[in-house]
């Protein structure tokens, strides 16, 4: 006999027809379920009654793996075994990874992506991923009593293709079938229904543990599109307890402290801030030296400090880490077009917005007070648990489209090492662009296409994502090929790219999953890099179009000698090749000035033989030939025009 | 000629009324389809149907249509835990037999 829950008025399901669905927070410290009960998104608990499954996994000797709490506590005694924050890793080589050397795992340089030895062997960070979803899994399968038939698992807005892809691919080994990835920010303002809520833009303010996020959203007839992300990837509460320990260590005078110590005073930092969310002030009170004096007799001498730390003390010497979060705010409102009035709602997310001086500095910012009364634990997994149900058709009702963006600018490279961007920065997914292109050489068969990622103007630049071949193109002359490649994000944020000629339909396509992926300092540092290099981006730019310019004329003009020299007169060809001479020494220097004026001496050099050679060509074309023929031949040129000036 | 709930049922359909914001309370029904014939139906109710019953149970009021009421007179709705899973049991005096899974039902 099954257990039942209410369902809105006219939407019971049918026998067998409702199906199970959660969402996921996957998160780097603790992970989240959830779903939908009586029509209330709800946190699912684990036998003992805690929300929270801790983002940790442990492999033992003998091939058992443990996850959770009961992983946890290895930690200190097993940390090789314990992996920890895995949600860093995914999609990432060890290069990609900060503070690589300062963790305690044995990381192996896998291809693709970082592993990690452990004793049961090398373990993959989506291979971890999975043992922590496949707790999920069974936690949701426990509690709804039948198989799930999907889930919505929630990543950061800024995660790449690659992290996707591997966060796609650890649910797949879990045996879950992902409906949809989401957007955290996105998750959380469909948990406060911002969804029904009036038409307009909202900011989700993210304070974590360890990261800090912010992401502006813009509502639209009930859809959600993601106008910019933002943050720091280095900030979050641990910092504010960094600040405590900092302040008590002065106030209590003290400089030389062991390991043990060390910890105790941060423990005691951390309980202080979560105390002081909901008191004016918190005693901070620690004995100190007592396993120091037991191992090394004398070394740090027994000690007590005693100390009180009030609210007003804790803001101040917080101070310039919440300035931090406004900072890039400001700079996400910048990169939107928006100012702070234009923002109807923020949304808070993370524990550590339950900080009072951030909610106040929040508040302030914005002119109004933030949406809090949601555990902000608990915001994301409540609103992927809501999509979840939505996606797998247990609510009727209007079709639910979730836009996001993409984080970073798509492109191909193009003569000269040039990125051409295909689908810039902040498109919303899903979403696909085409754009034509064409032959470079004579004769030219196939062609390369190198996928790339970036904001920079120069494929040194940005970001190798995929490279594939063209082939089977019909020999024509240069620019006459017509090549479309289309770039199409899908709703998850992966990308496939196709190349068609278009007269042929001879075609080449690769899905890009690629090898690794870029952390979001690395995206971070190339959105600056692109605005501090912009001006001088686009003199290389400029410089490097010349520069292929000038070789494409060189070519042609070489490929005109060689069919009609009989035109010319020896004198004449001399000039010609003079000319060229003098362009090919100016195209290796960067002076673009001089490169144009080289090519306007070339271009005029060879204006007569030009002449000769189109007169020689029409002589030819009009041989033999009769006048309704003639008017044909006008109409084709006509629709080439046109086909060029399209392309 | 009644439909009850449990004690236990009767507050967690409290709870979820006025954590919902609005409802007038809870409908039981039946509708004819699955395998074995009926299933049931239990869902907040907005507004009221010309042909409903309302009984009150524990402060609660209970909404079933003059259809349906043949087949779940003399049930009773309870709330369970079946390890984690938790939510509501009909205890309906009238059926003959069920489908494997219990989701639907003939009388």
């Amino acid at each position: 006999m099954p257990l039942f829950q209410i369902s809105e008025p006219g939407e019971s399901a049918a026998p067998h027809q409702h199906r199970l669905a959660v969402g996921i927070d996957l998160g780097t410290t603790n992970s989240l379920i959830a779903t939908m009960k009586s029509g209330m998104a709800v946190v699912l608990n684990d036998v003992e009654g805690r929300p929270l499954l801790p983002s940790v996994v442990r492999y033992r000797a003998d091939g058992a793996v443990e996850v959770g709490y009961a992983a946890m506590r290895w930690r200190a005694i097993d940390p090789r075994n314990t992996v920890a924050s895995v949600k860093r890793f995914m999609g990432r080589g060890r290069q990609d990874i900060a503070h690589v050397e300062s963790m305690p795992y044995d990381f192996v340089d896998a291809p693709g992506m970082v592993r990690v030895k452990t004793c049961a062997g090398e373990k993959s960070p989506v291979e971890i991923s999975a043992e922590i979803l496949n707790v999920a899994r069974a936690r949701a399968e426990a509690h709804l009593g039948g198989e799930l038939v999907g889930a919505v698992i929630t990543v950061p807005a800024y995660f790449d293709e690659a992290q996707r892809q591997a966060t796609k691919d650890a649910a797949k080994l879990a045996g879950i079938n992902v409906l949809r990835l989401l957007n955290e920010p996105t998750a959380a303002a469909i948990a406060y229904g911002l969804d029904n809520a009036a038409e307009g833009i909202y900011a989700v303010y993210d304070l974590g543990g360890g990261t800090f996020d912010i992401s502006i959203l813009k509502l639209s007839k009930g859809v959600f599109e993601v106008l910019a992300t933002g943050g720091d990837s280095a900030l979050g509460g641990d910092d504010f307890d960094q600040r405590i320990f900092c302040w008590a260590l002065e106030e209590a005078g003290l400089s030389r402290l062991s390991p043990e110590d060390a910890q105790l005073i941060m423990t005691r930092a951390r309980e202080a801030k979560e105390f002081l969310s909901h008191h004016e002030k918190a005693p901070i009170t620690v004995k100190l030296g007592r396993r120091a004096a037991a191992d090394h007799a004398g070394e740090t001498p027994e000690t007590t400090i005693d100390l009180t730390l009030d609210a007003e003390t804790f803001t101040d010497i917080s101070r310039n880490l919440v300035d931090k979060t406004l900072k890039a705010i400001k700079k996400s409102l910048r990169d939107a077009g928006l100012q702070a009035e234009d923002i109807k709602g923020v949304v808070m997310v993370g524990g550590a917005t339950r900080m009072p001086q951030v909610q106040r500095a929040v508040a302030e910012f914005f002119g109004r007070e933030p949406l809090n009364n949601l555990d902000p634990d608990k915001v994301v997994a409540l609103g992927a648990a809501i999509q979840a149900n939505l996606l797998v058709g247990n609510k009727t009702g209007d079709d639910w489209l979730l836009l996001d963006v993409i984080p970073l600018s798509l492109g191909l490279e193009t003569m000269g090492g040039l990125v051409e961007k295909v689908i810039p920065r902040n498109s919303t997914i899903p979403s696909a662009r085409a754009q034509e292109f064409t032959t470079f050489r004579d004769g030219q068969t196939a062609m390369s296409i190198h996928v790339l990622q970036g904001e920079r103007e120069l494929v040194s630049d940005c970001r190798s994502l995929a490279r594939f071949e063209l082939r089977g193109i019909p020999p024509m002359v240069a620019g006459a090929a017509r090549i479309r490649i289309t770039f199409q994000v899908d709703a998850d944020g992966l990308l496939a790219v196709t190349a068609q000629e278009q007269t042929t339909g001879v075609e080449a396509h690769i899905s890009v999953k690629p090898s690794y992926g870029l952390s979001d300092d690395e995206i971070a540092a190339m959105l600056k890099n692109s605005l501090a290099h912009a001006k001088d981006d686009a003199l290389r730019r400029a410089l490097k179009e010349e520069q292929v310019e000038a070789q494409r004329l060189i070519e042609a003009t070489q490929a005109a000698l060689k069919e009609d020299a009989h035109l010319l007169e020896a004198q004449e060809i001399a000039a010609i090749e003079a000319a060229v001479t003098r362009l090919q020494t100016h195209i290796l220097g960067d002076n673009r000035r001089q490169i144009a004026l080289a090519m306007d001496d070339l271009a005029f050099a060879t204006q007569e033989f030009a002449h000769r050679r189109m007169d020689q060509s029409v002589k030819r074309a009009l041989a033999g030939r009769k006048i309704d023929e003639l008017s044909d031949l006008d109409d084709h040129l006509h629709t080439r025009t046109e086909k060029e000036a399209r392309s | 000629m009644a439909v009850t709930l449990t004690q236990q049922a009767a507050q967690h359909v409290a709870n979820f009324l006025q954590k919902r914001g609005k409802g007038l309370g809870l409908r039981l029904g039946v509708r004819t389809s699955g395998c074995s014939g009926m299933a049931y139906k239990l869902e907040f109710v907005d507004d009221a149907g010309e042909d409903d019953e309302i009984f009150e149970s524990h402060s609660v009021k209970v909404f079933v249509d003059a259809r349906s009421l043949p087949y779940i007179d003399g049930t009773e709705l309870d709330y369970t835990r079946e390890g984690l899973n938790e939510g509501f049991r009909f205890n309906n005096p009238n059926i003959k037999n069920q489908c494997g899974c219990g989701e639907s039902f003939n009388v």
